[in-house]
Parts: structure tokens; sequence; C-alpha cells
């Protein structure tokens, strides 16, 4: 059955056609724009799916492997949402952490999230009943989108689109982390690599911010700092340093940054 | 076996701070009022500094000083960049980027 013989026979049975014909025109015109909307939010998020199923099922297997059954994988995606945040909690979990180290290593990894709902703050006003999720939901894939003003039309519907790109982004990751803890251990090729397909995806987001924007200073400048950052703090604790001096230099050369509307 | 109620209380904290650092942002700044101007500025150049940053955090990991020396990465980043500039099309890229790291880290620079 195609889509739109099934969306028609939907409206027939909620009554907004009769016999074909439409009896509610403004609520029929509204689904219609709506569906448009979450087609749309599927264009954008349908990229992020191979990433994100295969880096689901990675640490679905992991948490089998350490004697957690799937369940336990849905629980945390459901509650803590993070894919990096996740991968590092199947050692704190079969390592037995105390409950202060644990805090510690998530302030750490999930720092960058404090900085992702700061800069959504006027994007996610006006939001209603669904602002909570869109909070809830903002993981890195999800802000990479949602943050890139240049895609989105003007008529879009943003509370649509925001919403269904942060819902299709954790059903992805759901899928993923459920299937790895079912069917991990039975998977039949070789999978060591597949991981780059997170990093694909960073650097293709890259490139249509650096496109979509004439400003591309804040770009160089966050690959810069956060190479330099490396260099010299580790891989483990390197992004902190590394947000707190590119909120720095952003702030300080702020009157030469140019912003859509110019000048702040 | 697991100890599932010290689990359950682990869970529980890393929940806890993850999501206090998703909403405190959106709780200091509430109530109708206007987002101060600076904080706007910031809304509008972080997102592309934060995903530079992905993508250096993506790559922390590989080592230049011993074998391969980065070549699998760095040759997959340029399919990537290069497919994507041409083509536009974020699934083909990506997908073709990880078959070709795979290939590179499987068979080519094996062992």
């Amino acid at each position: 059955m195609t889509i739109y013989s099934f969306s028609k026979m939907i409206m027939e049975w909620s009554g907004y056609i009769r016999g074909g014909k439409i009896i509610n025109k403004g609520m029929y015109l509204e689904m219609k724009s709506i569906s448009k909307d979450v087609r749309f939010a599927l264009k954008k998020a349908l990229p992020i799916m191979p990433g994100y199923v295969v880096m689901g099922i990675g640490f679905g297997v992991m948490m089998s492997d350490a004697g957690y059954s799937w369940w336990w994988s849905l629980l945390m995606c459901l509650c803590i949402l993070g894919g990096s945040m996740q991968y590092a909690a199947v050692g704190i979990l079969s390592g037995g952490a105390s409950v202060i180290t644990t805090a510690i290593i998530t302030f750490t990894i999930h720092a960058r999230l404090f900085i992702y709902s700061l800069s959504m703050l006027d994007r996610y006003k006006g939001m209603g009943k669904v602002k909570p999720y869109l909070i809830y939901g903002l993981v890195d894939e999800t802000y990479s989108i949602v943050s890139s003003d240049g895609i989105l039309p003007s008529t879009l519907n943003r509370k649509v689109f925001y919403a269904f790109v942060t819902f299709f982004d954790q059903l992805w990751w759901i899928i993923g982390c459920v299937a790895g803890g079912l069917l991990g251990p039975v998977i039949p090729f070789n999978t060591a690599g597949i991981d780059f397909a997170m990093t694909a995806l960073f650097i293709v987001l890259f490139i249509e911010q650096f496109i979509g924007n004439r400003e591309r200073r804040p770009a160089l400048l966050g690959l810069g700092v956060t190479f330099v950052c490396l260099l010299i703090f580790g891989e483990s604790v390197f992004l902190i340093p590394a947000m707190v001096i590119i909120t720095g230099v952003l702030i300080v050369f702020r009157k030469k940054i140019k912003t859509e509307e110019g000048e702040v | 076996m697991i100890d599932v109620q010290y689990s359950l209380i682990l869970i529980g904290v890393m929940s806890g701070v993850t999501m206090l650092l998703r909403f405190l942002p959106f709780i200091i700044f509430s109530g109708g009022k206007e987002t101060p101007p600076i904080i706007s500025y910031l809304g509008k150049v972080l997102p592309p500094a934060m995903i530079a940053m992905l993508v250096v955090y993506c790559l922390k990991g590989v080592s230049v000083n011993t074998y391969p020396h980065g070549l699998p990465e760095l040759i997959s980043v340029i399919v990537v960049a290069v497919l994507h500039l041409r083509k536009r099309n974020a699934l083909l890229s990506i997908i073709a980027g990880t078959i070709c790291y795979m290939l590179l880290i499987q068979s080519v620079f094996a062992g």
C-alpha cells in the first residue's frame, strides 16, 4: 500500500474526508503540511541512521559481554541518551566505580551538552509542550542538525521539524542498542572500522556548515583549538579546556565575527 | 553476577548529571525573559565550532607515530570530503567513506 492511499484511509477514517471529499479543509491542509515537515525531518535524520545504528549495536554487544541483557541497554538509551557516555558507562558499570567518580566522568564527557543547550535557547523558544522532550533528546547528532539554520526552508514548521529529528535520532539509537544486545554475538562479518560512520557523519555536517556559512572563522577556530588541546591535555580531558577556550575567544572577538543579522 | 541495585544507582547518577547539564541553561534563562544578547550571539557562532570540535573528537584515537601512521583515516576522510563536495549526498558520503575505511584497515593495512 502506498503512503498516499494509507494517509487517505487514515483521513477517511478520522473524518477529514468522506467519499474522497474534504470535509474540514483547514485541518486537512494542516495535516498535509505537517506530513511534509515530518518527511523533511526524516530526510535530514536519515544520514544519522547508519552510524547511530552501528554504534548502538556496538554498545549493545559490549553490554551483553559485560553481563547486562538488552533491557539494560534500552534503559540507558531512555535515561542517559548519549553515545560516548553510554560507551564509557559499560566500563563504569563493570568496573564498579564509586558514585562520585561516576558523576565526575559523566560531567567530563557531557559538559558539551551544556553548551549545546545554551546555543539552542533562542531556537527552542515557544516550542510549548514538546520543549522538554527536545531538551532531553539533544544529542550530538541532533544538535548538529537543529543548530544548522541554513538548511531550513522558510515555510517549515520548526516545532514539528525539531521534534521529529530528535525522535528519529533517538529511534535509530534505540534500534541499534537493542539489536546489539539481542543479536550481537552472532553478527556474521568483521565489523572492525565500522565506527568510522560517525566520523564520516561529522565531516559531512562540518562541510555543510562550512558551505552554508559565510563566516567560517568559528568553524576553523573549533578545529584548531580542539586539535591543540588534544595535543596538550591528552585524550581523556581535552574537550573541557577546548570548549572553554573556544567560547572565550568567540566572546572576546564578538565585534569582529559576523552573524546573519550583522554584528552583535 | 551483576549487582542490579548498584548498577541502577550508577545509571541514575549518570542520568541525573546528563539531564542537569541539558536542562540547566533553559532553567537559568527561563521565565519569558529575553535571552541576553551575548548568549544569543553564542547560539549563532557556537554550533559550527562545536561540529568542528566533534570532528577532532572522533579522530582523537589516531596515532601518527605507529603503523599505519593514520593513513587509513586520512584517505577515508579525503574520500568522504571529496565525495560530499561533488555529490552533496550525505548518506552516500557516509556509507562510501565507512566501507573505504573498513576495507583499508581490514585488508590493505591489516597486520
